[in-house]
């Protein structure tokens, strides 16, 4: 785009003012950003890390765990609606309040395998998976919480039907804990253990479906305090927290096994928690854009409330529209006319410049509308556009008609949106209630990201108000000394174990794969019981083992063990290691093989030193004659080429060289 | 009165708040062996032991601290609940009909109870309107407190008392009536409720839930819009059980009184008409009837109500090698009217014959009903059904075992003479005894089989 191009119109351009304020709001990119710019915002951050446990079965009934379904295979489905309930304290929960507004018809599709009359609700819990217990309170004195004296089961409100009880089931284990990064403490708030939810297969107008193939998987959630200063903190922290629950070998893996919860603020704004953030390094992009949007909307808000003096009186006007006395000629629009929809104008006093004011990339505060009619007021997407589109999709002067038509003046903002006549009432109470909300800052709500760094509004962000006690389930008493029990048996703390392969000199670039694979035990057993250098034993998993795991598939059969179990065959053979990298690609895939076999196949063959050195002399005559280089060093060089296939497994390749050049 | 500050706490535990001053409902630090808790001390539950103290944290979630782990309790601040369901007055519209709604007690309406830790009934006009006020679209709706108890609880003295308050507001003029009942026991009111509420011109509709109003997926909400629907607009004039037909939240069966039966523990759609089709289903757009003969709405306040029960009246679930001792004990003890829910057809072993001779000759009048449930007694098939009846058992043909029970109560409550007994028990009020049972009465779908779970997959249980 040319800059400083004469203006012929004083038109207003909404590309030129999401750059405007994109720029007035100084945001930088997650690239260019340093600690000095998360410090001028004021970022602040916490996780919420949910990891599912490794159990046989659900934690309050028998069904199996970790059997998961297609999203089209399934044996029944029950529909059911949810109704806000009180809370323990007697008040309504706004979360609840807002499904409720929603009118969703819920689905469920369930599988036999999976699901008996507790995941319908139709059965009180069983008693809680004593091995899932076991597990969260491993993890919870791991994570130095004050554990508690009686287990609590309580049930925290979900109304978006992700749970067909509308409540989670879930207990408090510990509080008060901390976490030793690098260089700082981050403290944990709490550890619970809780159920885990449905999973959605769709959500359109009304009717949203779940299946219940994941519902009651035991699940524990470490939530930290909002004490990480920069995303890359927070990312620190969120794997610490994933190391930590691995080095259990408790802890189920793979997709979806640990998702993280994301809360974020800047200074002024509100905690808000992105929901489900299934990959650590995607941490920092979110983070850092959740807090440049607040940053954003406070700006927003100071700009609305210098231009409106009598905020409290602020309001929409809106008119019903008639589909053919425009050219709209706009292909959602078209389908809205064909269903026999409604479709609205609305008047936005005050807020030119707002809709097409920068949020996030690529975003603007209209999309905080239109996400927000798509999750209250059910109106799929694409159900508005307004008056500040970055690309128009309306004919620019069907706005012009309809500024007149509300009467709107300059500085007003409008948006056409189109819905079920039912939805209408909601649709507009939400755009109301939506830019009301500019005027104070930040909404507190739960927003859902997406692998581009963008996140939309999920939820309105619940609070303690939705809690209250399971009245299925009685207390559950920890004694003393089956905590005590569980504290002798804790693996090593991740900090420790960061240190261990700092002193073993291990590459810094393993430590997290390493790490990630809870690979310190045997590691430490292969170090410590074959006594083979911890630097190779590291370089060994981290470089040669990550390498094959990427380019082939590992027999089920294979573990760890067997690579404990190899050195142990290379020691006692007095082989060199070096045949090791060799051998472990084919155990990887054929991990019942005996290692004679290995060998074999990798066409190994015993030699002593006097054998491989044998054909030097010959071969260092050879090159003089092939070559003309009289550089010793190349003539090792190739020497070594010719010779190191037989001398790997039998001599090190350094003994090799050493022989070589001895003979030049 | 003084107001009780260790709501449910007792023993030790009572002990160490008093240590400590502390009190429920104070804000606290406490300091314990297994480190740091901050949170508001909550009521204890009566049942639960006297080891731990519970705490609401300020995340909401509750946790117990091992009075042995503490140090240090010190009270920073004070915040006594106030639960209250939102109330709001019921609005009267012109036009719509008059439903009275008689709470009893159970899960319909509740509200948790910090001495049991459990449900209670909390309920109101306005409790109910605040919590579902769809009802007001349907009915002008009265209520009244009738007792507060689960439905375990409920015996001859509430029959009665209830059919002598729906009577009343029959004369009155109501157009329908609503019981809101515990579903443990909500078929024998049912039962007791059609033999003692005769010819009513309205509906009387039984009705409860399965899963507490205080949950969000309850089915409180819609069974009481069923209900009210049912009871205000519908044209069976009849007592009635209206729950959950499938378990999602679909339609409602409205049952005849004495078909019904609760048969699951915890399902939702646990009650079934058994031996016989629902009466009726219901949505919130209208009864629609399934069986084509019922007694229809009228306009007459001609009602007759029979409140009589003899409480000297039992069933016996007959179980291999049972002893006679246990149907002599019973006439010792006074009975007067047995029960027996026998085998099969109607069986019961040759070991407690002499039992039964004994009984009958001193004037217990026992009655033969089926554990089977589905089908008529029949005591012409075997030798031994034969010798029961020859001892004077008299069988009951498809009358379900707690069904006879009742009416057997009720009829004992009006007369003691064996003839008169044996006619009234065996001239069926309300078809507590059929002359046929449809072929399809008897369904229960068994799991596995291709085409029913192609069913399932089709229809949303």
């Amino acid at each position: 785009m040319k800059k400083n191009k004469p203006r012929t119109s004083k038109k207003f351009n909404p590309l030129n003012n999401y750059n405007k304020t994109k720029k007035e709001i100084n945001f930088v990119s997650i690239k260019d950003a340093s600690d000095k710019d998360y410090k001028r915002i004021g970022f602040k951050s916490g996780l919420e890390v949910h990891q599912q446990l490794k159990t046989k079965e659900k934690l309050f009934c028998h069904c199996p765990a970790g059997l998961y379904n297609d999203d089209d295979d399934f044996d029944a489905e029950i529909i059911r609606h949810m109704r806000p309930a009180l809370s323990e304290l007697g008040g309504y929960d706004g979360t609840a309040l807002m499904e409720f507004k929603t009118h969703k018809n819920i689905f469920y599709h369930i599988k036999n395998e999976t699901a008996c009359t507790y995941e319908v609700d139709d059965t009180p819990p069983f008693l809680i998976n004593k091995e899932a217990l076991e597990y969260a309170l491993i993890i919870s004195q791991l994570s130095k919480l004050s554990i508690v004296g009686e287990v609590h089961i309580t049930r925290k409100q979900y109304l978006d039907g992700s749970i067909p009880t509308g409540f989670q089931r879930t207990a408090i284990l510990g509080v008060d804990g901390e976490l030793q990064l690098k260089n700082k403490k981050i403290g944990l708030i709490q550890l619970s253990i809780e159920e885990d939810a449905c999973r959605e297969v769709s959500d359109i107008g009304h009717n949203r479906i779940y299946k219940t193939d994941r519902l009651g998987m035991p699940l524990i959630e470490t939530v930290t305090q909002p004490e990480c200063l920069t995303p890359y903190e927070l990312m620190e922290a969120a794997d610490y927290i994933r190391f930590l629950n691995r080095s259990t070998g408790k802890v189920r893996t793979g997709i979806g096994a640990a998702r993280e919860d994301v809360n974020v603020s800047c200074e002024g704004g509100t905690r808000v928690e992105i929901k489900g953030v299934s990959h650590n390094k995607w941490i920092p992009r979110l983070s850092h854009n959740e807090a440049f949007r607040q940053w954003a909307l406070l700006h927003v808000r100071d700009i609305l409330n210098t231009k409106v003096k009598d905020k409290k009186s602020w309001k929409i006007s809106s008119t019903k529209l008639n589909f053919h006395a425009y050219n709209f000629d706009y292909e959602p629009i078209n389908h809205a006319k064909k269903n026999k929809y409604k479709i609205y104008a609305v008047n936005l006093p005050y807020f030119k410049g707002i809709l097409s004011h920068f949020t996030q990339h690529g975003k603007i505060f209209a999309n905080e509308i239109t996400d927000r009619l798509k999750v209250i007021a059910c109106l799929d997407k694409p159900n508005m556009t307004h008056s500040e589109e970055l690309n128009t999709v309306i004919d620019e002067n069907i706005f012009e008609q309809i500024k007149k038509l509300l009467d709107a003046k300059d500085d007003d903002a409008q948006i056409i949106f189109w819905g079920p006549e039912n939805d209408i009432p909601t649709a507009l109470e939400t755009i109301e209630e939506r830019c009301m909300m500019a005027f104070e800052g930040i909404p507190s709500e739960t927003r859902k990201s997406f692998p581009n760094g963008t996140t939309i509004f999920e939820r309105v962000l619940p609070g303690a108000d939705r809690m209250y006690p399971d009245t299925d389930s009685a207390p559950i008493p920890l004694e003393d000394e089956y905590i005590d029990k569980i504290g002798k048996n804790l693996p090593i703390d991740i900090f420790i174990r960061f240190k261990q392969l700092n002193d073993w000199e291990i590459p810094e670039d393993t430590h997290k794969y390493i790490l990630k694979k809870n690979l310190c035990p045997i590691i430490e057993k292969i170090i410590n019981n074959l006594k083979i250098k911890p630097k190779f034993v590291g370089t060994f998993f981290g470089h040669t083992l990550k390498h094959v795991e990427g380019q082939i598939q590992a027999h089920p059969d294979f573990t760890y063990d067997k690579i404990y179990d190899l050195f142990e065959f290379i020691e006692k053979n007095k082989l060199d290691l070096l045949i090791s990298k060799k051998m472990i690609p084919v155990i990887y895939q054929y991990p019942n093989m005996d290692f004679e076999s290995v060998l074999t196949n990798l066409h190994f063959k015993r030699r002593t030193k006097e054998e491989i050195f044998a054909p030097a002399d010959y071969l260092i005559e050879k090159f003089k004659e092939i070559k003309i280089s009289k550089n010793n060093d190349v003539t090792a060089n190739w020497v070594m080429g010719q010779l190191h296939h037989q001398a790997i497994g039998n001599i090190s390749l350094r003994e090799l060289k050493n022989n070589i050049e001895k003979k030049l | 009165m003084n107001e009780d500050i260790y709501q449910g706490y007792k023993g030790k535990a009572l002990e160490t708040l008093k240590k400590h001053k502390a009190r429920v409902w104070g804000i606290v630090d406490t300091n314990t062996s297994r480190g740091f808790f901050h949170g508001t001390i909550l009521p204890r539950a009566e049942n639960d032991d006297d080891q731990h103290i519970v705490l609401k944290l300020i995340t909401g979630y509750n946790v117990g601290i091992d009075i042995k782990t503490i140090k240090d309790i010190k009270e920073v601040d004070y915040k006594k609940a106030t639960y209250k369901i939102p109330e709001k007055e019921f609005p009267y519209t012109e036009g719509l009909p008059k439903v009275k709604l008689f709470g009893t007690g159970g899960t319909i309406a509740s509200r948790l109870d910090y001495r049991t830790g459990a449900v209670i009934p909390a309920f109101s006009p306005g409790e109910l309107y605040g919590s579902v006020p769809e009802l007001a679209e349907i009915c002008n709706l009265t209520t009244e407190k009738v007792f507060a108890i689960f439905s375990e609880n409920m015996g001859p003295e509430q029959y009665k008392a209830l059919a002598i308050a729906i009577g009343k507001e029959i004369k009155n003029g109501i157009d329908g009536i609503v019981i809101a009942h515990g579903t443990d026991t909500l078929h024998h009111t049912a039962e007791a409720l059609t033999y003692m509420v005769q010819n009513p011109p309205i509906p009387i509709v039984l009705v409860g839930s399965q899963r507490s109003s205080d949950r969000p997926s309850s089915d409180a909400a819609l069974n009481l819009i069923h209900s009210a629907y049912a009871a205000g607009h519908g044209d069976i004039a009849e007592v009635m059980v209206c729950m959950f037909g499938p378990t999602s939240d679909e339609y409602g069966f409205l049952h005849r009184g004495t078909r019904v039966r609760k048969m699951h523990s915890s399902y939702r759609s646990t009650f079934r008409t058994i031996g016989d089709t629902p009466l009726a289903t219901v949505t919130r757009n209208g009864v629609v009837p399934i069986k084509k003969e019922y007694n229809h709405r009228r306009k007459d306040k001609n009602v007759e109500i029979l409140p009589y029960f003899e409480e000297k009246v039992t069933i016996v679930y007959y179980y291999p090698n049972m002893q006679p001792d246990i149907i002599d004990s019973l006439v010792d003890n006074g009975y007067k009217g047995i029960i027996i829910a026998g085998t099969g057809l109607g069986h019961v072993n040759k070991i407690i014959y002499p039992a039964i001779e004994r009984a009958i000759s001193k004037g217990v009048h026992i009655f033969m009903t089926v554990q089977t449930l589905w089908g008529y007694v029949n005591m012409y098939v075997y030798d031994t059904g034969r010798d029961l009846l020859a001892k004077g058992i008299v069988p009951l043909q498809n009358m379900l075992p707690e069904a006879a029970y009742i009416k057997l109560g009720w009829v004992l409550g009006q007369t003691n003479e064996h003839e008169e007994v044996k006619k009234m028990m065996l001239t069926p009020i309300n078809d507590e005894i059929t002359s046929r049972e449809p072929y399809n009465g008897y369904l229960i779908y068994q799991v596995g089989v291709k085409e029913v779970e192609e069913f399932i997959k089709k229809f949303r249980k």
